[in-house]
């Protein structure tokens, strides 16, 4: 659905994006994660055919970006990062004017029908200037929708906007994610890609790695399960390092921390020696890093690129 | 075709909200109509002002502007004449005021990028926005003289009309004002690519009036006369200068250019 190679964007001197190469599949949600800075804004803006890449290629929609823009422009979507809405002018015109630069044909349908989705019908009257800037963000998205694009591109949807807000927005990306359409995501929150992406690419300048939210956690820090004895864990830390499978072992207070491949093998063979040792085991859990953890120990580690 | 015309509706709903705008575009027009038509009818109705304006010195300055009138009738053409050049303002000002809102404010509401991402092209775009600037500024200028034309009609003279009355004031209306329209407009465009505060796009736009004013100055000293020939020689000069400011503004409005340097 998106394909990019080497797409690379560079301001004077400097790169912004640095020979990308993504391959989403369609009606993927795709996370693109990063910083201020990052280069993801310079990214979705490439791929709508707004700057052209300095080098590389892309192809949105089996459409080649730098030759077939305006096809592309006709069958994508997009939220930009300030939702740019004419203030003075009421939702329902915002939208329409949209639908008509985007050649829907059944106008007022489409307006209707978004406006209602989203929940704004009885405001459709309202100036947009009025509006919550979680309504508007919305109204934003909606405007994105008109066309019914296949892909759509969100750059930070939610970064401007107050939890109760941020709710809405995210509801409302859940909604779409169900209909088969192809979401690129542009965020700086984590707990939103962990939430909402099939997939999730860490990104500053240059890709540092794209994986499922789950097996990025896994990635980066193996698997751990926590063993919560009743007393001091020291005394068991020779018993648990001494098993095969086990691979690093930590004491803290009353707690175990074993790494290990596949708990759900083990985790019973480890019970049986702790206990036949005379520990008293209160809990077993898995110990589960969110995925700020995760993006966090990736942007310590410097790229390895040349 | 229909993208653009989406555009002009979209610029005169939003535009005209805007109070400054909208004051620009009605008041100024009707302030330059009512305000001769005001000093006609004082010196109608007022007495002693005949003696004021019975200056033979008029005759000098006035020169070609009145041959056969007698000193009072000729201030009554000289003064006719100054005015309608002060109509040339309008042509100029409408636009640029109407033009440095829509782009600048455009700019500064971020709406100009999902704009962009629409499959409109920017020679439409930028068609659509010339077009909603040039298109008030010309109905107010024309508008405007109009209803100075019928006063200055109901309130002179036949013989001051006769003499005021040149074909190169229809010439300058319906020619020269629409094209210096279209070269404030280009103007405004460029000028508003670089700035991001809307008055001052205007007040540099409005720069454009300089060479107007000489000509108003020129003309009330007596040094220039203003007839057909020099008509349409200013003509053609703007209409010159309209085609390479076009094709400036094209070039320099580029979806790339738009959202990475005008800042
Ligand atoms: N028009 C531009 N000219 C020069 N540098 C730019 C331009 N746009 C973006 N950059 C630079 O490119 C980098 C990436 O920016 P951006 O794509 O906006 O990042 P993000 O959206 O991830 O915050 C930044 O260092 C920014 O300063
Ligand atoms: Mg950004």
């Amino acid at each position: 659905m998106i394909n990019t190679s080497n797409l690379t964007k560079t301001f004077g001197e400097h790169a912004a994006v640095d020979r990308l190469t993504l391959d989403i599949a369609d009606g993927e949600v795709f996370g693109f994660l990063g910083p201020n800075g990052a280069g993801k804004t310079t990214t979705i803006r490439m791929l709508t055919c707004l700057i052209a890449p300095t080098s590389g290629s892309a192809r949105v929609l089996d459409y080649e970006v730098g030759r077939d823009d305006q096809q592309i422009r006709r069958n994508v979507g997009i939220l930009t990062e300030t939702p740019g809405m004419y203030d003075r002018l009421s939702a329902y015109r915002n939208l329409s004017i949209f639908a008509r630069l985007y050649e829907v044909e059944k106008v007022d349908f489409q307006v209707e029908k978004y406006l209602k989705l989203l929940g704004l019908w009885e405001r459709r009257n309202d100036p947009v200037g009025e509006f919550s800037k979680g309504m508007r963000q919305k109204l934003a998205i909606g405007r994105a929708l008109l066309h019914e694009p296949r892909v759509l591109f969100l750059d930070e949807p939610t970064s401007a906007l107050d939890p109760e807000a941020s709710r809405l927005v995210h509801d409302f990306i859940g909604e779409l994610k169900g209909r088969g359409r192809t979401i690129f995501l542009c965020t700086h929150n984590l707990d939103e890609a962990d939430r909402l992406c099939d997939r999730v690419a860490v990104f500053k300048t240059h890709l540092r790695v794209v994986d499922t939210p789950g097996r990025l956690r896994q990635q980066v820090y193996g698997r751990q399960v926590v063993f919560h004895l009743a007393g001091p864990a020291e005394t068991f830390l020779p018993i648990v390092q001494a098993l095969p499978f086990v691979k690093a072992a930590e004491a803290k207070e009353d707690k175990l921390i074993l790494s290990l491949d596949d708990p759900e093998t083990h985790n019973p063979d480890i019970v049986r020696a702790l206990v036949g040792a005379g520990a008293g085991i209160q809990f077993v859990g898995e110990l589960r890093y969110s995925l700020e953890d995760v993006y966090l120990q990736l942007m310590k580690e410097e790229p390895a690129t040349a | 075709m229909d993208k653009i015309i989406t555009i002009i509706s979209k610029e005169w709903a939003e535009v005209f909200k805007n109070k400054l705008v909208f004051f620009s575009v009605l008041f100024l027009p009707l302030i330059l109509a009512a305000l001769p038509l005001g000093m006609l009818f004082a010196f109608s109705r007022i007495e002693g002002m005949e003696t004021e304006l019975n200056d033979p010195e008029i005759m000098k300055l006035a020169g070609q502007m009145c041959v056969g009138l007698n000193p009072m009738d000729c201030s009554l053409v000289y003064t006719l004449n100054l005015f309608v050049l002060m109509f040339m303002i309008l042509p100029v000002a409408i636009p640029v005021t109407i033009a440095a809102y829509s782009i600048v404010g455009e700019k500064m509401t971020r709406s100009l990028e999902p704009l962009l991402a629409t499959p409109i092209t920017t020679v439409e775009l930028l068609t659509a926005k010339i077009i909603a600037a040039v298109v008030p500024a010309i109905a107010a200028t024309w508008v405007a003289f109009g209803i100075f034309f019928i006063g200055a009609w109901l309130l002179t003279p036949p013989a001051v009309f006769a003499a005021f009355f040149k074909p190169h004031w229809l010439l300058a209306i319906f020619v020269v004002a629409p094209l210096l329209t279209i070269l404030a407009t280009c103007i405004a465009v460029i000028v508003s690519s670089r700035v991001t505060d809307p008055r001052v796009a205007e007040q540099l736009s409005a720069l454009v009036i300089l060479p107007l004013i000489l000509l108003v100055v020129g003309q009330s000293m007596g040094l220039i006369l203003i007839d057909e020939q020099l008509m349409f020689l200013l003509g053609g000069i703007v209409l010159a200068l309209d085609v390479i400011l076009l094709y400036l503004a094209i070039r320099l409005f580029q979806r790339e250019t738009i959202l990475t340097r005008w800042k």
